[in-house]
């Protein structure tokens, strides 16, 4: 290989290395969090909730951002995971870890099953059968009020301490940094995953499909993975809203919740990684404070939002981010 | 007959595959011989894609067999066949469009290599396939442009990383799905010569419209018209056949 | 036996009725996904406003109900075509997520927008005097409102069918569907086409929805709840297709009468399922387009 050569492919190397070496700003969404922790004591409660629903959102991205599967029932996973969680704790087995592990294996399952259906088909079909799946199980939970409660809730859940130390208490310390060591660690394994060569494949298969097959490909079976995964991964979000509230209604398996959570991670941005946790945040503080106000109108201005960011700013907020950026530069 | 009759690399028997009223395979006998240079032709619509899809596995055929150095790959999938040495290109360049060239090649290599779908070790960890990977853009001289995303080539360019994602997989057979289609005449001899100098260990199969491509390329031709074959042999008897004079003569009345 | 019979009439009755409706309200939606590839989430808004014009001109305004049905379906479809121009026409051919995001938004405010208008409650719907109480046919009594629905709907979705069939229009619609780049090349105004199925889609949303405000009660959460039946409809009946829909909502139809009916406790999931089944069997649709 001529010198020439050798420096393309080292600064190929370097390129991919580039990805999933850690930058500076990685660290601002951590620091963030414990900052919060502090400046904002008497907002745990809402804090422990945009935490576990960042990681909701981070589920969907990797299906939808990486893996270019449109969903409107990732709602189903995420109740699933909820639901596993509840009933664990409201039938004397309220060892938190525990629980958030089986939630995460039983919505895997879900996610499995449910994926061997869905991603056979395309378009619409595959549209409609994710939304399917959905309503399906919020259907059989709403109907099985005797075991899950119906929309009233489940009764009865009592979550022990995490490892058998940490109480949740009233004012929320525990559920935050349970929450945020859960997210931590599920964003860990997600980056991961998506700077892998199973990544860059979901990648491949999300540009050009009929490439993926012809290059010889599983293409089946990829999705299946990234969907069991991201099933499991919104499963956990489930199990941690569970738990941390000690609540579970049908409506965590409804189409609200999957919409939502399309819309959060749009205002982030999609397939970004760090989308969920700019669109959560914002969408969950707004929703807060405008939303105890009416949340009649809270429905339309959101409503609005979306149509003019798909309208007008494609790529959420980080979107805008790059394009500014990408004027500086050229100024320069 | 006498290069089709040597062992062949590919063979279908009796391929038939159809939508509906519309046979677009109609009992097909193909051969192609190893280390062919073989063209296949016929006007718009008479199946030369959807044969195609079907030897590759996009499409699966009523009836038939499919076979590779002599064993039936008929029930294998798509990614199976690319596996066992079956690869194509598109006419319509089908690419990752956002990702580099040298990425488009290495996502192909790391797929032949069985660790494509590796979730525990970050992309460009193993230094061979982008190794491997750059020397095949070397060698179809597209290494200037390695890093650079594939929408920002000119179409001609793109056409050789179609070929050099193709190659990227090791292919036994290679279909090349009018690889000169969309690309100005200027530019359409590299990719000539390009598929001039692939290796000869690779049986190839080269559906074109261009018939001054077919003739230089091609030393054994297939007519498909209708989904069945027509005739097949030699360029220069193929040139000279009446019926397939006919069918283009015809084709060009139409249109 | 008689019992079995009578039960078997009062299903067939009464889901020819819901099916008749969630035809007229889904037939559009199927040919404008079929016709601009185009995922529209939002199209149960239209029958939505539309029950709402009527329920509203008729309640309020003293208006007969023949004519508060026409006017709800004149301003529902001009309603339409703004929409249609300003924001679905930008999106046409592109992302599917966009057009998914852009419709959630469109329903997300309906339902603000309903509720700040109407309050939360289902809306009063009177059938007029002329179709209330019974019809004897001899050999039974069916309720006068749900055989007129049936009877209109058949009226309409014969007159729907002859017109795709034999006029131009329809000509047009139906080569446009099969062959987009077709239809364009021998110079059809596909534009215009867009534009002007869309308003007929719509205008049969709203009165659908008029109409079916006994069946399907008009509140604010009309669009994201029926939401699944119309998807169910277009997506089992076949993208694109004007018959494969009418099966469809037939099939809806009845099977979700017989389930409430029969087995209230688990009706819907089975429906749900059953058309997880179907979509398994035929990804395309009972009936694909041409």
């Amino acid at each position: 290989m001529t010198a020439v050569a050798e420096r393309v492919v080292a600064s190929a190397a370097e390129t991919f290395a580039r990805r999933h070496r850690f930058r500076w700003y990685e660290a601002l969404p951590w620091l963030v969090a414990v900052a919060g922790y502090f400046a904002f004591p008497d907002y745990l409660a809402l804090g422990s909730q945009i935490l576990a629903t960042i990681l909701f959102a981070l589920s969907v991205d990797l299906v939808l951002g990486y893996g270019g599967i449109i969903t409107l029932g990732q709602a189903a996973f995420f109740g699933a995971g909820a639901y596993t969680a509840g009933l664990l704790a409201a039938h004397g087995m309220g060892a938190p870890v525990i629980g958030l592990l089986i939630a995460a294996v039983a919505a895997a399952l879900v996610g499995l099953i449910s994926g061997v259906v869905v991603l056979r088909t395309h378009g619409l079909t595959q549209l409609m059968m994710t939304l399917m799946v959905a309503v399906m199980l919020h259907e059989a939970a709403n109907k099985a009020n005797t075991v899950t409660g119906g929309a009233d809730g489940l009764q009865g859940m009592e979550v022990g301490p995490v490892f058998g130390l940490f109480h949740f208490d009233l004012y929320g310390n525990t559920a935050y940094f349970y929450c945020l060591a859960a997210l931590f660690i599920c964003w860990f394994v997600m980056r991961r995953i998506v700077h892998s060569p199973f990544g860059r494949s979901l990648t491949g298969i999300r540009e050009n499909e009929a490439r993926m097959h012809a290059i010889g490909s599983p293409v089946f079976r990829r999705r299946l993975v990234a969907y069991t995964i991201s099933a499991a991964m919104a499963g956990v979000s489930g199990a941690l809203v569970a738990q941390t509230t000690q609540f579970v209604a049908t409506d965590a398996l409804g189409f609200e919740r999957s919409g939502n959570v399309l819309i959060m991670l749009l205002l982030g941005g999609i397939g970004r990684l760090y989308g969920a946790f700019i669109g959560v945040p914002l969408y969950m503080i707004a929703q807060d404070r405008f939303a105890a106000i009416d949340p009649v109108y809270w429905y339309f201005w959101i409503g609005l939002l979306l149509v003019l960011m798909v309208t007008f700013a494609r790529g959420g907020v980080l979107g805008i981010v790059d394009r500014v950026g990408a004027v500086l530069r050229r100024r320069r | 007959m006498t290069e089709a009759a040597a062992s062949a690399a590919l063979e279908t028997r009796g391929l038939c595959k159809s939508f509906g009223a519309l046979a677009v395979a109609n009992s097909i006998d193909f051969r192609l011989a190893r280390g062919a240079r073989h063209a296949l032709i016929g006007p718009n619509g008479a199946g030369k894609t959807s044969f195609v899809n079907l030897v590759t596995g996009a499409l699966q055929p009523n009836d038939g067999r499919i076979l590779l150095d002599g064993a039936d790959i008929t029930p294998l999938s798509q990614a199976q066949r690319v596996k066992r040495g079956i690869v194509r290109t598109f006419q319509i360049t089908t690419l990752f469009r956002g990702l580099t060239v040298l990425e488009n090649v290495t996502l192909a290599v790391s797929e032949r290599l069985g660790s494509g779908g590796d979730i525990h070790r970050p992309a460009g960890s193993r230094r061979h396939i982008i190794d491997e990977a750059y020397a095949l853009l070397e060698r179809l001289g597209l290494h200037d442009d390695a890093l650079r995303p594939v929408k920002e080539l000119a179409y001609g360019r793109q056409r050789l990383v179609e070929i050099a994602v193709a190659l990227g997989l090791s292919p036994k057979v290679l279909l090349l799905d009018e690889p000169a289609a969309g690309v100005p005449s200027s530019e359409s001899g590299t990719i000539v010569d390009t598929i001039e100098r692939l290796p000869t260990d690779i049986a190839l199969l080269i559906i074109e419209h261009d018939m001054d491509l077919v003739f230089r390329l091609a030393r054994w031709i297939t007519v498909l018209v209708a989904g069945q074959i027509l005739v097949e042999g030699a360029p220069q008897a193929i040139a000279a056949d009446a019926r397939v004079r006919q069918v283009y003569l015809g084709e060009r009345a139409h249109a | 036996m008689s019992e079995i019979l009578s039960a078997a009439v009062s299903i067939g009755f009464f889901g020819l009725a819901f099916a008749m409706v969630l035809y007229l309200i889904s037939v559009g939606l199927s040919v404008t996904m079929g016709l601009m590839g185009f995922v529209n989430l939002a199209h149960g808004v239209f029958a939505m406003f539309g029950g709402y014009a009527v329920t509203t001109l008729m309640n309020s305004y003293g208006m007969p109900f023949w004519a508060s049905l026409i006017c709800a379906v004149v301003i529902v479809a001009m309603l339409s075509v703004a929409f249609e121009r300003v924001l679905y026409r930008r999106l046409y051919g592109g992302d599917e997520l966009d057009q998914v995001l852009l419709t959630i938004g469109l329903v997300f405010m309906s339902v603000a927008v309903a509720k700040y208008f109407w309050g939360p409650l289902a809306q009063l719907f009177q059938p007029p005097s002329e179709l209330r109480g019974q019809v004897d046919l001899g050999f039974r009594e069916f309720p006068a409102y749900r055989s007129f629905l049936i009877i209109c709907g058949a009226v309409l979705v014969t007159g729907l069918w002859l017109a795709l069939d034999r006029t131009r229009f329809g000509a047009k619609i139906r080569a446009a569907v099969d062959n987009l780049r077709m239809a364009q090349a021998v110079g059809i105004n596909t534009s215009g086409l867009f534009t002007v199925t869309f308003a007929l889609g719509s205008g049969l949303a709203a009165l659908g929805g008029g109409l079916g405000a006994e069946l399907l009660p008009i509140y604010p959460g009309y669009a994201t709840d029926y939401l699944v039946y119309f998807l169910i409809v277009v997506s089992v009946g076949g993208l694109g297709s004007i018959r494969g829909p009418f099966l469809a909502a037939l099939l809806l139809g009845i099977a979700d009468t017989a389930f409430k009916y029969l087995l209230p406790e688990i009706g819907s999931f089975f429906i749900y399922a059953l058309t997880l089944v179907l979509l398994m069997w035929r990804p395309r649709g009972l009936i694909g387009p041409s």
